[in-house]
């Protein structure tokens, strides 16, 4: 028999208890200015989409590289995304690079290397911002990581590349656009105005798989191929995971066999 | 403790320094109540997690540049060129994390079961002393990958420490090592972040001696009395350890290989630039509780005065209970404020997460910013408000709540022994009652 006491502590226990999984469940998971995607590298099996990768590539190299830099990823490392070394040392070539000092002491340029990082297209940052009005084009090595949403139901950095390239609209009324800048409704950080220009159009670019270029498409790819820059062990971390969890499970099983062994003398 | 050894080697090397007979000892002669639950488990879990992360730090430590030009780019080489060092580091990330949950449990496993009382309490304290270091060793290495939450974090909790008047400001220097945070404060807390480490493997030596003492408390919170209460720890409790690691690995592993990155903070994944804020700045998941505490109070010094505090009262926790029974299962006040307070630090946890303006609406279940809480209908607490009753609540738990129970509450009667828990006239009574 609990006394009124107890009875009266219980149901506030329980109430605030309800009230503290209320809040819990409040927790913001999705916002609808980045909406969840479905991706190829997601669940526990999650792996890569090589084709949109190289497809990825491709928009990085022939748009977003004109203006971000990607300064921790080197052209070997493009093997990643399934390019074999004859194509990679063909795609370090392009750039000119400079190095030195030479047996005269002098520095000079020569043609890019598959050991050599991703070329920046600024010299510095002073550079950068005197080409873009004064805004800095972030680099776009770990983009895709340093915008996901936080937490374990958090949205993948993907989702946020892929709404922000396809969210250039014109601004809701009342709204007024500063110069220079431009309405995007997944720009949640500059308040919906922000300095790039809308990089992409449909068949701004020319896929060699022949897979149509839309805008769609193309941000879709790109997202890809960023999230595979900020995260390029993935695949291998999901094996990984896969068979430690496997091991685990069965010496946990022996573990517990042998733990059940040993205290039955007891219970 | 003199154990007899077969093999002569043994014998031998025993006789000039005595580790096997140790080893014996603590094996078969060292008594453990044979009712231990599983959140007996935390304890060595704690100490598995302890040496793990000394090992994938050291391990870390050969591959990283304690310099602030070149820290974040050394971590990131760690995670794309070093062979498995992405493991490593993921090991080492998330195992603080991990560490933090397993020592929050066995904590509360404590206060549950009245491990802080007579003659435990110096084995508590040495346990609070172990979580003040672990903060502190978290904190500092939380700021090595020098990335923009690892700079701001740094900036702010380092900050903190002006608020202390004449000599406030003269320890915040000494902590940046100049006038701002820079390369010389990475650099001190690098070396800090590796000596500590170190401290807690002593000071959890004494915690375990401490222990060895009195040996543990158990569900029921009576002392042993005789052999029928007791078993050794080996083969029992090392065999219940080992299971018990391995389902925690199972836990460990999901977050490890499939949300290496959701503990922590994007922002995290910027590099340092002290000329950019950002948005929102706040630290891991395992410090928002003082964190909230310290945003509740309005003035800056009783703000870390509290924050602080909330950790120390535990230091005088032995003095603030004075409930002759132990464990909650015979108390049924304390059991239900318990959960409250265990509810308490969750809400202090969300709170410390949220930005201070921002509001809760209940029923609609969703967090609003200070914008959107404007135009919004229905219940709205802003979470300012939350915080300050949740700040209100944990002290009042230890100075008012506890007190007055060690006065007022009328426990249940307890068990004569361990061996033999139920009572003669509970079974009189079951058996009635069948």
């Amino acid at each position: 028999m609990m006394s009124k006491g107890t009875i009266f502590l219980t149901a506030l226990a329980a109430l605030v208890g309800i009230g503290t999984v209320l809040f819990v469940l409040a927790d913001p998971e999705e916002t609808h200015e980045v909406p969840r995607q479905q991706w190829s590298f997601q669940g526990v099996f999650g792996q890569y989409d090589r084709p949109a990768l190289q497809r990825g590539f491709t928009v990085y190299r022939q748009v977003c590289s004109g203006c971000h830099s990607m300064s921790l990823l080197s052209y070997r490392q493009l093997a990643g995304i399934g390019f074999d070394e004859n194509k990679i040392k063909q795609i370090a070539a392009e750039v000119q690079v400079p190095d030195g000092p030479n047996d005269q002491g002098e520095m000079f340029e020569r043609p890019g290397k598959p050991f050599d990082r991703f070329k920046a297209p600024f010299a510095n940052e002073q550079a950068a911002r005197a080409a873009n009005n004064g805004a800095l084009p972030p680099d776009l090595s770990l983009i895709a990581k340093s915008r996901a949403g936080k937490g374990f139901v958090g949205h993948e950095g993907a989702d946020y590349i892929y709404a922000l390239l396809t969210g250039y609209t014109n601004p809701p009324p009342g709204v007024t656009v500063a110069e220079n800048m431009h309405y995007n409704r997944a720009f949640t950080r500059g308040a919906h105005q922000i300095a790039m220009p809308p990089p992409l159009q449909d068949n701004s670019v020319t896929y060699e798989d022949g897979t149509p270029a839309t805008l769609d498409q193309q941000a879709r790819d790109v997202a890809q191929f960023l999230s595979w820059a900020s995260e390029p062990h993935l695949e291998e971390r999901h094996r990984y995971g896969i068979r430690a969890v496997l091991f685990l499970l069965i010496a946990t099983g022996l573990a517990y066999a042998a733990k059940r062994k040993v205290w039955s003398a007891v219970h | 403790m003199s154990a007899q050894f077969k093999n002569p080697i043994v014998r031998w090397i025993d006789h000039r320094l005595p580790i096997f007979s140790y080893l014996h000892h603590e094996a078969y002669e060292y008594m453990a109540p044979r009712n231990l639950n599983y959140w007996w488990n935390f304890g060595s879990l704690a100490l598995f997690m302890l040496a793990a992360m000394i090992f994938t730090g050291v391990g870390l430590a050969m591959q990283y540049t304690p310099n602030s030009d070149l820290a974040f780019n050394s971590v990131e080489r760690i995670m794309r060129d070093v062979n498995n060092g992405w493991l490593l580091r993921y090991v080492h990330m998330n195992g603080a994390s991990m560490f933090f949950i397993v020592v929050y449990v066995h904590m509360f496993r404590g206060l549950y079961y009245g491990s802080y009382k007579p003659p435990r309490e110096f084995l508590w304290q040495l346990g609070v002393v172990i979580l003040l270091l672990m903060m502190a060793t978290a904190f500092m290495g939380y700021v090595l990958p020098w990335g923009q939450m690892s700079f701001w974090g740094a900036t702010v909790i380092t900050n903190l420490f002006s608020a202390f008047p004449w000599i406030g400001p003269k320890i915040v220097t000494m902590l940046w090592g100049g006038f701002a945070v820079d390369n010389p404060t990475l650099n001190r807390f690098y070396a800090l972040h590796y000596l500590l480490p170190f401290a807690i493997v002593g000071v959890v030596a004494l915690h375990y001696l401490a222990l060895h003492r009195f040996g543990s408390n158990n569900p029921i919170g009576i002392d042993m009395k005789g052999p029928q209460d007791w078993i050794p720890f080996h083969p029992y409790y090392t065999s219940k350890d080992l299971f018990g690691l391995g389902v925690f690995l199972i836990f460990y592993s999901v977050w490890l290989f499939w949300a290496p990155v959701a503990l922590g903070d994007p922002d995290n994944f910027i590099p340092a630039n002290p000329l950019s804020t950002p948005q929102h700045i706040v630290p891991e998941w395992y410090f928002l509780p003082y964190y909230a505490i310290l945003r509740s109070i309005p003035n800056k010094l009783m703000g870390v005065i509290a924050m602080f505090g909330s950790v120390l009262v535990l230091i005088i926790l032995p003095w603030l209970d004075r409930s002759p029974v132990r464990s909650a299962r015979f108390r049924p006040a304390f059991r239900r404020f318990f959960w409250l307070f265990v509810c308490d630090c969750v809400v202090l946890l969300l709170v410390g997460k949220y930005p201070p303006d921002a509001s809760w609406a209940p029923f609609s279940l969703q967090i609003l910013s200070a914008g959107e809480a404007e135009h919004a209908s229905g219940l709205i607490l802003p979470l300012v408000t939350i915080g300050r009753i949740a700040t209100f609540w944990y002290f009042a738990h230890f100075f008012i709540i506890l007190p007055l129970l060690s006065v007022f509450e009328r426990t249940e009667p307890l068990p004569l022994s361990i061996g033999k828990p139920v009572l003669d006239h509970e079974r009189k009574a079951l058996a009635e009652a069948k």
